[in-house]
C-alpha cells in the first residue's frame, strides 16, 4: 500500500537531522550555549506530565519528556523515540521500532518496557484524554527491548495521531512501577528522556531547566539553560518583555493589544505558527435542552447575528479568523462545502420571528480569561441585541465557569476547545450522544443528539482510508451546519512573541509545547 | 500581676476567636461555586467521570461536608494545616516558604510609611497654613486617592522600562549566582519599587492623621502651660504635642501591621513578588481549599496578635491607659 511507504519515509529523516536544510552539527558549531528566558502563565500545579496536562505544564514539561512521535504543521507524524513504524493492512496492528541508546535523565536505559508501562498502566490511570484515545486498543506488548506492538479491537482512523508528548508522554517504569502515582515524591523532580533536565523550581518565582548533555540527538540541545519566569499580572508580563527580562512570551500570556504594540519594537518578532495540532476553536454553547435554544431557527438566527470579522479584528487584534463550522481549518477533512452564515441581521430577525422567541432575557456566561475575551463577549452582546435577542452577562471566575458548564447551568456560554488534529480526537466529543454527561466542560455540553451524526462520527473513527473518511466527515459537517447545535465563532491564532535573537523556537505542529532542543540564541 | 492576667485572658480569647474564624472560613470557602477538581479537570482540557471521581476521593471531597469540617478543625487544633494536593506540598511548608518575602516587603513598607508619615505630618502641623503644609497635604491626598494598582504599574513603566534604574519584577536576579553582600544589594534593589508603592498609601494616612491630631493637641491647656513655663518650642512639639497625638496613629498602625501577611496581594501581583498574598489569591482562583484556609488562618492569627500588641503599645505611649 502507498500509505505504508509514506509512513516509512518519515523514518528516513532521522538519518541526518537538518533545520531548513542546514545540518545540525554545522548550525551548532557557532551558536551553542546561551540562556532562554521565557514567561509561563499561570504557574503550573506540577511538572509531571503524566499526571498534570494543563497548558503551562505542557509548555515546560515538553522539554523534559518525549513521546514516541512528533508531528509537523500538517500533522504528519515524525520520528522521535520511535524511529519507524508499520501498520497491517486491516489497520489493527501498529508496530513501533524504538530508538536504540536512549537513556532517562538518571542514566537508566529507555526500553519497550517503559512504553508498555506508560501507555497501558500509568497513563490509562491518570490521563483522561489518552484513556479515550486508547478505547480501541486491545493489547500493548513489548516484542523485544526495542519493539512495541499495539493491537486494536477494530481499526481506529486517527490512531497514528495520538503519540505526541502531551497526549502520550513516556514515563520511567523504574521510578513509578508499583507506587501510588499521584503521591510519588519523584513527581517533584521529573525524569524524562528529553533534551532538558529539571534543575530547580522556586515556587512563585521561576522554574529552571538545564541541557541534558547525554541527549540522544547529537548537538541537541543548543542552549545551556531555560528559565520559565512566573509573572502573575498581564500588564507586568508585557513590561517584563519590554524591559528585556524575558525574551519569549507564549500565546495568551499578554493581551493582544500589547502583542501588537510590542511586536513593533526593534528586535522583536511574532509568529502564530505552532498551534496547528491543537487548532484552538471558539464557539458559543447554546443549551439545546431549553427554549428558545431548542429551536433550530433560533440557533440559526444567532449564527447570522454574530459579527465574526469585528471580533477577530477588534477583540483579537487580528490574531483570530472567522470559524466556518465545527471543524477548525487546520484539522483533517475540514471542508468549506457547507451552509454559510455570513453576518446578516435581517435574516437573523426573520428567523427569530419564525422561531417564536418572545424577547425573554437569556444568561450569557463569558470566559473569565482576561480582557480579550471580555471584549469579545461585549461584541456578541451587541450583535445579539441588534437582532433582538436580550442577554445579560453572568460574572464568574474560572472555577465558577467550569462548575456552571459541568452542571449545564447556562443559556449561552463562551468556550474554546483544542481539536488535536483529527475530528475523531477533537470534534466528535462535542456533538455525539455518547458524550452527553454532566461533569466535564469539554464534552457534549449543549445536549445535541442526532443518531445520524452519531453514526457518521462512529464510522469516521473506524475508517482508515483517508478518502472514505473525507466523504463521511463532509456529510457530518453538512448536517451540523444545518442544525447548528452551537454557534461557532473564531479560529484562534495564538501569537508567540519573542526577541529575534532567538531562532527555531517553533519546530513542530505543537509549537512551544514541544521542546526548545533546536532553539538557539544569537 | 494584673498584666499577666490580662495577657492570659487575651491569649485565650484570641485562640477561641481563631478557631471560630477557621470554622467560618471553611463554610465561606465552600460556598464559592466549583471545587479544586473541576478546576484541575478544566485545565487539563479533557476529563471523564473516572478522572473526576479519582481526584475527589484523593482530595477527601467525597466525604460529607460535616465530616470534612470535623476533620479540618480537628487538624487545626493539632496545628496541622493539611496538604495542598494541587501544589503537592504540605500547606505549612508552602506558607513558610513564602513568609520571609512577604514580611520583608510589608515590614519595610510599614517602617517607611510610619517614619515618613509621622515626619511629614509633624512638619505639616508645625508649618500649618504655609505652602509647606499645603504641599504635603496635596501630595498626601494624591497618594491616598490613587489606586495602588495603577501606581505600581506606573512605577514599573517609568523606573524599569523607560529609565532602567531599578528592577521591577521578582525578589532577586534569577541565575546571577550572587552571594553575600552582592545578594543583599540585589534584593534591596528589587525591594525599592514594591516597598515604596505599598508604603505610599499608609504614609499619606499617617501624615494626615498626625497633622490633625497634633493641631488639636496643640490647643490644649497643658501645652499652654508648658509654653507659659518657658519650655523650648521644639521640646513642646516632640514631648508634649507629638506624643499625645500618636494614639490614633498607633491604632491605625496596629491595623496595618495585622494585615501585613495578607494585605499585599496587588503589589505582589504587579511586581511578581513571591509572597503569601499571591499564594492566597492563586489558591482562591484554583479553589485550593486547604492552602486557602491555611493562609486565612495565619492571617487571622497575625491580626489577633497585633491587636494585642497594639493594646500594649497604648500603655507605653500613654501611661494613663490601663490594661483591663
Amino acid at each position: 500500500m502507498k500509505r505504508r511507504n509514506l509512513i516509512q519515509m518519515g523514518a528516513a529523516a532521522t538519518a541526518g537531522l537538518t533545520l531548513a536544510g542546514v545540518p545540525l552539527h554545522l548550525l551548532a558549531a557557532g551558536r551553542k550555549g546561551g540562556v532562554i528566558n521565557a514567561v509561563v502563565q499561570p504557574e503550573p500545579p506540577g511538572l509531571m506530565l503524566g499526571i498534570t496536562q494543563n497548558g503551562p505544564t505542557q509548555m515546560i514539561s515538553g522539554n523534559i519528556y518525549e513521546g514516541l512521535l512528533r508531528y509537523d504543521e500538517k500533522i504528519t507524524p515524525l520520528p522521535s523515540l520511535a524511529t519507524s513504524w508499520t501498520v497491517n493492512k486491516e489497520g489493527t496492528l501498529y508496530t513501533f521500532k524504538l530508538k536504540p541508546g536512549v537513556t532517562w535523565h538518571d542514566g537508566k536505559p529507555f526500553t519497550s518496557a517503559d512504553v508498555v508501562f506508560s501507555a497501558d498502566v500509568f497513563l490509562r490511570k491518570t490521563h483522561a484524554r489518552l484513556r479515550a484515545n486508547l478505547a480501541a486498543v486491545e493489547s500493548i506488548k513489548a516484542i523485544d527491548p526495542l519493539t512495541v506492538e499495539f493491537k486494536l479491537k477494530y481499526p481506529f482512523g486517527p490512531f497514528i495521531g495520538i503519540f505526541e508528548v502531551g497526549s502520550m508522554p513516556m514515563i520511567p517504569k523504574h521510578i513509578y512501577d508499583g507506587t501510588d502515582f499521584a503521591t510519588n515524591p519523584a513527581n517533584a523532580t521529573p525524569i524524562g528522556t528529553g533534551p532538558f533536565k529539571f534543575k530547580e523550581w522556586v515556587k512563585g518565582s521561576y522554574i529552571q531547566l538545564v541541557a541534558n548533555d547525554k541527549y540522544h540527538v547529537k548537538d541537541v540541545p543548543l542552549v545551556e539553560s531555560v528559565y520559565f519566569h512566573v509573572i502573575p499580572d498581564a500588564a507586568s508580563r508585557a513590561a517584563a518583555f519590554e524591559s528585556g527580562k524575558v525574551d519569549l512570551v507564549p500565546g495568551g500570556a499578554v493581551e493582544y493589544f500589547d502583542v501588537l504594540r510590542l511586536s513593533k519594537l526593534p528586535g522583536v518578532a511574532v509568529t502564530t505558527k505552532g498551534w496547528e495540532f491543537f487548532a484552538p476553536h471558539s464557539w458559543l454553547w447554546l443549551n439545546n435542552r431549553k427554549a428558545p435554544m431548542d429551536n433550530v431557527k433560533f440557533r440559526q438566527a444567532v449564527m447570522f447575528a454574530i459579527d465574526r470579522e469585528a471580533m477577530a479584528k477588534i477583540a483579537w487584534q487580528g490574531f483570530a479568523k472567522p470559524a466556518t463550522g465545527p471543524f477548525n481549518s487546520n484539522i483533517k477533512f475540514y471542508s468549506t462545502d457547507v451552509a454559510k452564515y455570513p453576518r446578516n441581521i435581517e435574516t437573523a430577525k426573520k428567523l427569530l420571528a419564525e422561531s417564536g422567541y418572545k424577547g425573554e432575557t437569556l444568561r450569557l456566561l463569558p470566559l473569565p480569561y482576561g480582557e480579550t475575551w471580555s471584549r469579545q463577549a461585549e461584541i456578541l452582546k451587541q450583535n445579539l441585541a441588534q437582532a433582538g435577542i436580550k442577554v445579560e452577562m453572568t460574572a464568574t471566575d474560572v472555577a465558577g465557569w467550569n462548575q456552571r458548564l459541568n452542571d449545564w447551568d447556562y443559556d449561552l456560554a463562551f468556550t474554546y476547545v483544542y481539536q488535536y488534529g483529527d475530528p475523531a480526537l477533537g470534534v466528535a466529543r462535542n456533538y455525539t450522544t455518547a458524550n452527553i454527561a454532566k461533569g466535564s466542560p469539554f464534552n457534549n455540553v449543549e445536549g445535541y443528539s442526532n443518531p445520524k451524526v452519531d453514526e457518521l462520527f462512529d464510522s469516521g473513527a473506524r475508517e482508515t482510508d483517508p478518502e472514505k473518511r473525507k466523504a463521511i466527515y463532509l456529510q457530518a459537517q453538512k448536517i451540523l451546519l444545518d442544525e447548528v447545535p452551537v454557534a461557532w465563532m473564531l479560529e484562534l491564532n495564538f501569537p508567540t512573541l519573542y526577541r529575534s535573537k532567538l531562532s527555531n523556537i517553533i519546530s513542530s505542529g505543537i509549537g512551544l509545547n514541544d521542546s526548545l532542543g533546536t532553539a538557539s540564541v544569537a | 500581676m494584673k498584666r499577666t492576667q490580662f495577657m492570659l485572658t487575651r491569649v485565650l480569647q484570641g485562640l477561641v476567636a481563631i478557631l471560630l474564624i477557621a470554622t467560618v472560613n471553611f463554610m465561606l470557602v465552600r460556598a464559592a461555586p466549583g471545587d479544586p477538581v473541576s478546576v484541575l479537570a478544566g485545565e487539563a482540557g479533557a476529563s471523564d467521570p473516572q478522572f473526576v471521581a479519582q481526584l475527589r476521593a484523593q482530595f477527601g471531597l467525597d466525604q460529607p461536608l460535616s465530616t470534612q469540617l470535623a476533620t479540618y478543625v480537628g487538624k487545626v487544633v493539632q496545628l496541622d494545616l493539611g496538604y495542598s494536593y494541587r501544589q503537592q506540598q504540605p500547606v505549612l511548608k508552602l506558607i513558610m516558604d513564602r513568609l520571609p518575602a512577604t514580611l520583608l516587603l510589608t515590614g519595610t513598607a510599614f517602617a517607611l510609611s510610619l517614619l515618613f508619615g509621622i515626619t511629614l505630618g509633624a512638619l505639616s502641623a508645625r508649618r500649618a497654613g504655609t505652602w509647606v503644609d499645603s504641599g504635603i497635604t496635596v501630595v498626601a491626598l494624591l497618594f491616598y486617592a490613587t489606586p495602588l494598582y495603577w501606581l505600581a504599574l506606573m512605577a514599573v513603566l517609568v523606573f524599569t522600562v523607560q529609565l532602567e534604574w531599578l528592577p521591577g519584577f521578582g525578589l532577586m536576579t534569577v541565575g546571577s549566582g550572587a552571594t553575600g553582600f552582592a545578594l543583599v544589594l540585589d534584593v534591596a534593589r528589587h525591594l525599592v519599587l514594591p516597598a515604596l508603592t505599598l508604603a505610599l498609601f499608609y504614609m499619606a494616612v499617617y501624615a494626615r492623621m498626625t497633622r490633625a491630631a497634633m493641631l488639636e493637641v496643640a490647643q490644649m491647656d497643658f501645652v499652654k502651660t508648658a509654653r507659659a513655663k518657658g519650655v523650648r518650642p521644639g521640646r513642646i512639639l516632640r514631648a508634649h504635642v507629638l506624643r499625645n497625638a500618636l494614639l490614633p496613629v498607633v491604632t491605625l498602625a496596629g491595623i496595618q501591621a495585622g494585615g501585613m501577611i495578607g494585605g499585599a496581594v496587588l503589589t505582589e501581583t504587579v511586581f511578581a513578588w513571591p509572597g503569601i498574598g499571591r499564594l492566597m489569591f492563586d489558591a482562591l482562583l484554583q479553589r485550593d481549599y486547604s492552602l486557602l484556609l491555611g493562609a486565612f488562618l495565619v492571617t487571622a492569627a497575625m491580626a489577633v496578635l497585633f491587636n494585642l500588641i497594639t493594646d500594649l503599645v497604648y500603655t507605653l505611649v500613654d501611661p494613663r491607659i490601663e490594661l483591663t
